[in-house]
């Protein structure tokens, strides 16, 4: 068959911060390179993130450093995470904000000039860079121009099929261009996948169309594996009304900055929740949360900004029993603790948001809000220096990396973790291409297979419609394998995963290959079924409750289970298969940090 | 940072592929399919601005009825004639007295208001139909904005902006001469005085308000931090200009007010309320 | 679709629902019209689509895709108003549909929604807007001064206030779709950046970091003079920074300063006035 065809050193799939971070570095080394993404340059879901950038820079808290970034960050994930990334997460993101400013970002500023830092949840000193409530526009718009600057070439609105292999490793890609329909293959000896998350496999997720799982699903398919993947974190804030905005986020920063929650009776319930894992440094009264905005040394936390996984679940709890707000949330207050304007001047775009989709003033009423499915933790699994997957020549970073976040990920660990490992990806990728110059080759078996596969929708006549697949889709994994799990209902979404394939591989498109979102959307289901899957049967396996996975019938942490990842990978009749492997044995002189005093 | 990587061609490319030419528009016949009563705005500044310079114009070429002791039309001010009888003010010229003496004074507040950043909106959209509302089509088949003469002059807006802060001080000047009666004797005040304050004042805050304004006093710098006082200046200023719209049109009817009240008295129309 | 005995998180459909009935009450049967085609042509179609309490025309339009035209090509990302991808117009005006919402119409009202006039068409909604990466490669890149000693910018928040609103541009486009120079005269493509490139313009001249003078460029290279201020790029934009204000006027006063002024010229000479 007649493709368009292009060579290069690396090949990036996705343009959010991840990708970008890694088109950056691999340029920079030296390397050709290319980014393919699925929207156009500067659309990526990066830009929804909003309350900053977790680096310990010390501006805000001179006793802030990267042990202390590093402690908060593996107790959030509940110890699950490869320390190494966490370690090498904790180092360098300060580096990597401060090279943001000499590429134009604008940070708010301290009142000695340097960049502000905000509180968040689970970490203990303010640490966010931030702007506003916009942070992740701030980020993208200063790589994308960076990357426009130096000279990378960009593929918008093109979509990756599938990756290339031979008994080497990686050769290539092979995608379409949204717009024409027709076929595209990318010859490199290196792939740096960079494609985010997963959240379209649930019904309300705060992640936009782009979130089909692609590239978990590739790298399986490549034969890498996917590490922690029955971890998946809810947000405990996205918007519940109206119907048309359910699962948008409500930013951390909203009780960051004075916010706090309520139930139908008024009641701050948060009191109620917190878990004796945390209670050490958090406050017991109201009058000590409320103090603890002034006066952060002598005062303990507020619990609503308890890590996401516990808000989540106490939100979930309060709901079910009766006391949730008309639409079927809780009550998030700060209208009645702040004065307007100063709602209007740190909360800018959540201010606009509520105007404009809720004709809700939130300088006035409360907001309601209810768990939306956020961020997966799970993803690739990786090493933690070079962001290299099993397959020689994969790379992967960002949100479809694994590892990084453990069982839970902590607000603003994701802008700084995309830096932190994009980079990493980017520079590692180069060199692994650097070595494999010239020796790469696509398969033309490889190539029209693809095409056909990518075809087949077309060639099928009154099958059902994509649309309604997914949302069947949606449907199973939020009310089967949504926040609270248990066996059964698993075993019950793993049959319909199943039937759910047969009517996959049985659907028919209308129109043709010009820009056609029902196509589009129809080869991206096998992903999305495919991640479900790994969801599912890992979340299954796993007999315990830790972070971003609680089960009913087996509500407490299990201290065997805290030393054991879960591995998903695809046997040689394309079956996912779950494993245990040991977790990543922490070295002693990193142990010590979690003896040292809160 | 290590060395770049030879600069590919930095295409961005959008999800076209075929490397064709720009397909077109897409095919909508209709100028705008805007369903509100978008003419009216530009409707409405046509009229008020035509009623406005047609008033203007006779007022200017009339030549007469600028004067009504103690007060004079801002139209005619400073009174650069013999004919404002006590006039304390210098002398500045005397030319031919066929030619009305607004004339000279006319074309400078003039000037300020075309080259103005608001009335330039509003002059382009209601006038010149360029646009004649936003996402209405233009009648003009070919458009070079402010690029070349003589638009491209609308750039001297600010040496205007110096002239007119110039008449300003001579209009508060004028104002507070309405303080004095006819006969020279301070400690008066009548609907004339005011109605000439306000007109200062108004006309004041338009000069003031106005963009190149903002700019001179602190816009043009990029460290706030390092002058305090012009950054406080220039926040000062941004909000005033926030209503320079506002101001543009309530000073346009002052100064009309202001002359026709004076016509008025001069034509003994109407008597001055006098306060004190 | 809110089962019984789960009043929490079930919720309705999340935009793509598969029919009317979702989300309680408040229902009705809209009329829309919806431009269909591709670059060799096309024209309005009309449909009627159930619409719920609380949406906006991005609803409406991911329903018609889910149940009467699944091929219609329509862009989107977040469907919160931050990313600026669903750029179109509604009843003529540019607007984001994920920000307009169905109850801003009558319920008998015609909903006419077209893609953006200003770019090729691809499809249905779906334009080509590379114009607008082709200007963003060109602006000359951020060049910083160098870091203190201890590795840190240092900037004040009063100074990086003003580049912080340019900064919260979503690129929509809709300033660029609704600015006459451009929609009216796609000759003007060439010579003409676009009210969003000229704001960055703004942006990187206001940069306290910034070392590099693009005033000439701004004039010569990105048309600054083409626009004629009538802002309607700023009555557009979703984010509600004004362009014209505090933007691309402040970008021609700066130039006015260097090529239109010798006063300031003369004292840029003379050394009184660092350079920018």
């Amino acid at each position: 068959m007649d493709f368009e065809r292009h060579a290069y050193d690396v090949v990036v799939v996705g343009a959010g911060g991840a990708g970008l971070r890694a088109a950056i570095a691999a340029h920079e080394a030296g390397a050709r390179t290319a980014v393919v993404c699925k929207s156009l340059l500067g659309k990526a879901h990066t830009v929804m993130a909003e309350g900053g950038i977790a680096a310990a820079m010390g501006n805000a808290w001179p006793e802030d450093g990267w042990r202390v970034h590093f402690r908060d960050t593996m107790r959030g994930g509940k110890m699950l995470n490869h320390w190494r990334m966490a370690q090498l997460h904790a180092q360098e993101a300060p580096d990597r904000v401060r090279e943001l400013e000499d590429w134009g970002a604008l940070f708010d500023r301290t009142p000695d000039g340097l960049i502000s830092q905000r509180d968040f949840g689970g970490h203990r000193f303010a640490r966010l860079a931030h702007v506003g409530d916009r942070t992740g526009l701030e980020l993208i718009r200063t790589l994308q121009q960076r990357t426009v600057a130096l000279g990378v070439d960009v593929f918008m609105e093109c979509t990756v099929t599938r990756l290339l292999t031979d008994d080497e490793g990686v050769t290539g890609a092979f995608g379409y261009w949204r717009e024409s329909g027709r076929f595209v293959a990318w010859e490199a000896p290196s792939v740096v996948l960079a494609t985010g998350g997963i959240g379209k496999a649930y019904k309300v997720t705060s992640n936009s169309w782009e979130y089909t799982g692609d590239g978990h699903s590739l790298a399986l398919q490549a034969g890498a594996g996917l590490v922690n993947m029955e971890f998946v974190q809810f947000h405990p804030t996205g918007m519940v009304w109206p119907p048309s905005v359910r699962g948008i986020l409500v930013t951390e920063s909203v009780r960051g900055d004075g916010g706090v929650l309520r139930n139908s009776a008024g009641n701050r319930f948060m009191f109620d929740y917190i878990p004796d894992y945390f209670r050490k440094e958090t406050a017991e009264t109201e009058d000590e949360a409320d103090r603890w905005y002034d006066d952060k040394k002598n005062n303990r936390r507020p619990p609503e900004l308890l890590p996401r996984d516990e808000v989540a679940r106490a939100i979930n709890s309060e709901v079910k029993a009766g006391r949730g707000s008309p639409h079927g949330g809780v009550f998030l207050d700060i209208a009645s603790r702040r004065p307007a304007e100063y709602v209007r001047r740190r909360l800018p775009s959540m201010y606009h948001q509520f105007k404009e989709l809720a004709d809700v003033d939130i300088t006035a009423e409360a907001m309601e809000v209810g768990p939306t499915c956020h961020y997966v933790m799970g993803g690739v699994e990786v090493d933690p220096d070079t962001a290299a997957a099993g397959v020689p020549g994969l790379f992967a970073a960002g949100e479809v990396a694994g590892g990084m976040h453990g069982s839970n990920r902590l607000g603003g660990n994701s802008l700084s973790d995309l830096l932190v490992f994009g980079r990493r990806a980017g520079a590692a990728a180069a060199e692994h291409a650097a070595k494999r110059s010239g020796l790469v080759a696509l398969a033309e078996e490889a190539l029209t297979d693809a095409a056909r596969a990518a075809l087949a929708p077309f060639e099928r006549e009154g099958g059902e419609n994509p649309y309604t697949v997914q949302q069947d889709l949606q449907q199973t994994m939020h009310d089967l394998v949504g926040i609270i799990r248990t066996a059964p209902e698993m075993e019950q979404a793993l049959t319909r995963i199943a039937a759910l394939r047969e009517r996959v591989a049985a659907l028919s498109v209308e129109g043709h290959r010009q820009y056609n979102p029902g196509w589009h959307l129809a080869l991206d289901l096998p992903h999305l079924l495919v991640v479900s899957e790994c969801i599912a049967r890992a979340a299954l396996e796993r007999e315990e409750s830790r972070g971003g996975h609680t089960r009913d019938d087996f509500p407490a942490a299990d201290p065997e289970w805290g030393r054991t990842n879960l591995v998903c990978s695809r046997a040689a009749d394309g079956a996912v298969t779950v494993a245990r492997r040991p977790l990543p044995q922490m070295p002693p002189e990193l142990a010590e940090v979690f003896e040292e005093a809160p | 940072m290590t060395a770049t990587a030879p600069r590919g061609t930095g295409a961005v490319t959008p999800g076209r592929g075929d490397g064709g030419p720009a397909p077109r528009r897409a095919t909508i016949a209709a100028r705008t399919l805007r369903t509100d009563r978008w003419w009216v705005q530009p409707l409405v500044t046509v009229v008020v601005l035509v009623l406005f310079i047609a008033y203007s114009s006779f007022r200017a070429f009339q030549n007469a009825y600028y004067h009504a002791e103690p007060y004079i039309s801002p139209f005619y001010s400073p009174c650069i004639t013999t004919r404002c009888e006590g006039d304390s003010f210098p002398e500045f010229f005397t030319g031919p007295a066929w030619i009305s003496p607004a004339l000279y004074i006319l074309v400078l507040p003039l000037g300020i208001r075309l080259t103005c950043y608001y009335y330039r909106k509003a002059y382009y959209r209601s006038f010149w139909l360029s646009p004649p509302a936003c996402a209405v089509a233009e009648p003009h088949r070919r458009y070079t904005g402010e690029t070349r003469l003589p638009l491209v002059g609308q750039n001297v807006h600010r040496y205007f902006l110096y002239a007119a802060l110039v008449f300003n001080v001579i209009l508060f000047y004028e104002a507070v001469r309405g303080f004095r009666d006819e006969t020279g004797e301070w400690g008066h005040m009548g609907l004339g005085t005011l109605v000439l304050l306000v007109n200062a004042v108004l006309l004041f805050l338009y000069s003031i308000s106005c963009h190149s304004c903002r700019h001179i006093v602190g816009g043009r710098l990029n460290d706030f931090s390092e002058h305090p006082l012009r950054y406080r200046a220039w926040t000062w200023v941004s909000r005033l200009n926030a209503r320079h719209m506002q101001y543009a049109w309530t000073s346009l009817f002052a100064v009309a007010f202001a002359d026709f009240y004076v016509l008025l008295l001069a034509t003994d129309t109407i008597q001055d309320v006098r306060f004190f | 679709m809110t089962e019984p005995g789960e009043p929490s998180l079930g919720g309705t459909d999340d935009g793509r629902g598969s029919g009317a009935g979702s989300g309680g009450g408040g229902g009705y049967d809209a009329t829309f019209r919806v431009w269909r085609g591709d670059a060799s042509g096309g024209d309005l179609q009309t449909f009627t689509v159930p619409v719920n309490e609380g949406e906006v025309v991005l609803d409406v339009i991911h329903r018609l895709q889910a149940t009467q035209a699944g091929d219609l090509a329509v862009r989107w990302n977040c469907k919160a108003g931050k990313c600026g991808s669903c750029s179109a117009e509604v009843n003529g005006r540019p607007r984001l549909m994920c920000l307009t919402r169905m109850s801003t119409f009558a319920e008998d009202e015609t909903v006419t929604v077209t893609p953006l006039r200003t770019f090729p068409v691809i499809r249905d909604l779906v334009t080509d807007v590379s114009y607008n990466y082709e200007k963003a490669a060109q602006i000359p890149a951020f060049t910083p001064r160098p870091r203190d000693p201890d590795g840190n910018h240092r900037m004040q928040q009063v100074d990086v206030d003003r580049p912080q609103e340019f900064r919260k541009c979503i690129e929509c486009f809709l300033c660029q779709d609704t600015c006459h120079v451009i929609r009216d005269h796609e000759d003007n493509k060439r010579a003409f950046a676009g009210p969003r490139f000229l704001i960055r313009l703004a942006e990187l001249e206001m940069h306290p970091l910034d070392v590099r003078d693009r005033r000439d460029a701004a004039q010569d290279e990105f048309g600054l003079g083409y626009c004629n201020i009538t802002k309607c790029c700023s009555e557009v934009c979703p984010e509600g920074i004004h362009l014209t204000d505090n933007g691309i006027i402040p970008l021609k006063e700066r130039v006015a300063d260097r090529r239109y002024d010798p006063l300031t010229w003369l004292g840029s000479k003379i050394g009184r006035r660092r350079p920018s």
